[in-house]
C-alpha cells in the first residue's frame, strides 16, 4: 500500500511539533488512544478570550498516516474559533489525505483528539464539556 | 551503493545470478517433462532433475529418494501434517505444536481441529525457545506427530532441535520441522537431528519462488503421507503434477551454492548483524527479542521502545526491512510471535525484523544503522510517549482512552 503525496508530506515535515503548557488556563489538552493499539495521539489548543484558537501543538506515537493526520489536524485549527473546530469532521481528513479504509482510525483519533482538546479547555474554564453526538468506541 | 537497499530477506531473498543461469536453458531448449519416458527431451528434463534432487537431499543429509517436490514450503507443511493426520489415523489424533510457528503450520492445524484431530500448541519461553518439560507432559497414548519449526523467521530462534525429536520418538510420534528459515543458513542434517519430515523452500535461499521439497524419511522409520493432490502419481505418488523443471534446476543450484558456501557466509553474516544490533542498541530504551545465543545469523529483530513500528519503517528511508507492528493490517493486533514471547502490545507495535542476506554489504549495514537511528530520534522527537517517558511518567498507570 502507497501513500498519498500529502501523508508523506505532513509525515516528512510535520507541522506544529510540540508542546504547549498543559497548566495553563488558556491551554486545552486531549490525549488519546493507547500504547497497545499503537496510537497514541496528544493535541494541543492555546484560546484567546474570543474564543479563536490561536495555537495548536501535536505529538503523535503512530504510523505514517495518525502523523499526517495530527500535523494536518493543527494546521486546520489555528485560526477557527472552538465552535468551528468542533465542527471538523474525520470524513475530512480522511478526504484530504486520502487514506484508504485501513487507515480511517487515525482521522478519527484525530478528531477524537480536538474535542478531547476543546473539552479540557472548557472544564478549566468552568464550562460543560460538550458530548459528542457520534460515537466512535 | 544502490538505493533502496534490502533487508528483509527472511521474507524473501533475490535469486543468486548463478542460479538464473542454471536455470534458463530449461525454459525453451530442454524444456520437456521429466515424465515423458520415451524421448530425449523427457530424458533431459528427468536428467536435470536428478541431478536437482541429489542437491537438494546433499544440503540436508537426505537421500535422493526421500525428497517430495512441492510449490514451495506452505504446500509442503500442508502435505506433512494433513498427510501424516491422514496415514497415522489409526495410530492417534494428538498432535504438538507451538504459538510462534508460521500460519502456514498454526492454520493447518487448525483446519484439521475441524476434522477430529486434537492440537497441542506449547507456550514458548521469554527466549522464544519452547521448554522441554512442557513438550515431555504434552504427549498422550494419541499422540501421532510433533511439529516444530527449526528456525523462527519473526525473531530468528533455533528450537533444540535434536532434543525435541529425542523426546518425540521416545513416545513413538514422528518428528516433522518446518526448516524454512534454517535450510541454507546453517547446518541441518536429517540423520543427526531426528527429524522424520522437513519442509523447506528456495525462494529464501537465493533460488526461485515456487518450488519447495518435504522430505519424508525412507528408513529408521519408513515414513508415509497421504497425497493431498490426486494425479498422475509423481512423487512416489505422495505429489502430483508435473515436475516444475526450471525451478528444481534452480532449487539444486542454490542448495549446492548454500552447501559449499554457507560456512564462510554464516561467519560473514553473523559479525555484519552483531555489528548493526551492537550499534542500534546504544540508542536508549531498544530491546533485543529472542534468544540471542541460539540464533539464525542474518536476522536481528528489535523493538525501540515509544515509537511505533510503521511509522518507524516509513522513516527509514530507502531500506527495506518489516515490523511486527500489523498497523497495516485490518486487525490492528501486533505480531503474534512477539506476543508469544511475553511482549506488552507496545513493545510489539515498536519491532522492525533486519533480515541480511547474501548480497547485504557492510557499506548498507553502515548505512541502515545511519538510517534507523535518523529514524527513532525523528520519530522519539514527535513522540508523546517519548515526552512522559523522559518526564518520569509511568505509562503503565495512565489512564488510556481506548480507540
Amino acid at each position: 500500500m502507497a501513500y498519498s503525496d500529502k501523508v508523506i508530506d505532513h509525515y516528512t515535515n510535520p507541522r506544529n511539533v510540540g508542546t504547549l503548557d498543559k497548566s495553563s488556563t488558556k491551554v486545552g489538552t486531549g490525549l488519546v488512544g493507547a500504547p497497545e493499539c499503537g496510537d497514541v495521539m496528544r493535541l494541543q489548543i492555546e484560546v484567546n478570550e474570543e474564543n479563536v484558537i490561536t495555537d495548536a501543538k501535536f505529538k503523535t506515537f503512530g504510523c505514517g498516516s495518525a502523523i499526517a493526520s495530527s500535523s494536518l489536524a493543527t494546521e486546520w485549527l489555528k485560526g477557527k474559533t472552538i465552535d468551528e473546530a468542533m465542527s471538523i469532521d474525520n470524513m475530512d481528513i480522511v478526504e484530504e489525505l486520502a487514506l484508504p479504509p485501513v487507515k480511517i482510525h487515525c482521522s478519527v483519533l484525530a478528531e477524537d483528539a480536538i474535542k478531547a482538546a476543546i473539552n479540557d479547555y472548557r472544564t478549566k474554564n468552568g464550562l460543560e464539556p460538550i458530548e459528542s453526538e457520534k460515537s466512535h468506541h | 551503493m544502490n538505493l533502496p537497499i534490502y533487508l528483509d530477506n527472511n521474507a524473501t531473498t533475490p535469486m543468486d545470478p548463478r542460479v538464473l543461469e542454471a536455470m534458463i536453458p530449461y525454459f525453451t531448449q530442454k524444456f520437456g517433462n521429466s515424465a515423458s519416458r520415451n524421448h530425449a527431451f523427457g530424458w533431459a528434463a528427468e536428467e536435470a532433475i536428478d541431478y536437482g534432487r541429489e542437491q537438494v537431499a546433499k544440503l540436508i543429509g537426505a537421500n535422493e529418494k526421500e525428497i517430495i517436490f512441492t510449490s514451495g514450503a506452505t504446500e509442503a507443511d500442508n502435505l506433512a501434517i494433513k498427510g501424516v493426520f491422514e496415514m497415522y489415523k489409526d495410530k492417534g489424533n494428538h498432535i504438538i505444536t507451538c504459538v510462534t510457528e508460521h500460519k502456514a503450520v498454526l492454520d493447518t492445524c487448525k483446519h484439521l481441529e475441524k476434522q477430529g484431530a486434537s492440537i497441542t500448541y506449547l507456550p514458548v519461553k521469554e527466549d522464544g525457545l519452547i521448554d522441554l518439560e512442557e513438550l515431555e507432559k504434552a504427549f498422550t497414548d494419541k499422540t501421532i506427530l510433533v511439529t516444530i519449526m527449526y528456525g523462527n523467521n519473526e525473531i530468528g530462534v533455533i528450537q533444540p532441535i535434536k532434543e525435541i525429536s529425542a523426546i518425540t520418538h521416545k513416545h513413538g510420534a514422528l518428528f516433522f520441522t518446518d526448516a524454512t528459515q534454517a535450510c541454507g543458513k546453517i547446518p541441518v542434517d536429517v540423520n543427526a537431528d531426528g527429524i522424520d519430515l522437513l519442509a523447506f523452500s528456495a525462494h529464501k535461499m537465493y533460488g526461485p519462488k515456487g518450488v519447495g521439497a518435504l522430505y519424508v524419511r525412507r528408513k529408521n522409520p519408513r515414513v508415509k503421507v497421504t497425497a493431498q493432490m490426486d494425479g498422475g502419481g509423481h512423487e512416489r505418488g505422495m505429489r502430483s503434477g508435473t515436475l516444475n523443471v526450471p525451478g528444481i534446476v534452480g532449487f539444486g543450484k542454490a542448495c549446492e551454492l548454500a552447501r559449499l558456501e554457507m560456512a564462510d557466509e554464516a561467519v560473514r553474516l553473523s559479525a555484519l548483524r552483531d555489528k548493526l544490533e551492537s550499534s542500534l542498541k546504544t540508542l536508549e530504551e531498544s530491546y533485543v527479542n529472542g534468544n540471542v545465543e541460539n540464533r539464525l545469523p542474518h536476522v536481528a529483530n528489535i523493538s525501540f521502545k515509544y515509537v511505533e513500528g510503521e511509522g518507524l519503517m516509513m522513516a527509514m528511508k530507502d531500506m527495506a526491512v518489516s515490523s511486527g507492528s500489523a498497523c497495516t493490517s485490518a486487525s490492528l493486533e501486533p505480531s503474534y510471535v512477539l506476543k508469544a514471547l511475553g511482549l506488552s502490545d507496545d513493545l510489539a507495535h515498536s519491532s522492525i525484523r533486519f533480515g541480511l542476506g547474501r548480497f547485504t554489504t557492510e557499506e548498507e549495514v553502515d548505512f541502515a544503522i545511519e538510517q534507523t537511528k535518523k529514524a527513532v530520534n525523528h520519530l522519539r522527537d514527535l513522540s508523546p510517549l517519548w515526552e512522559m517517558f523522559k518526564e518520569g511518567i509511568d505509562l503503565s498507570k495512565v489512564e488510556w482512552v481506548e480507540h
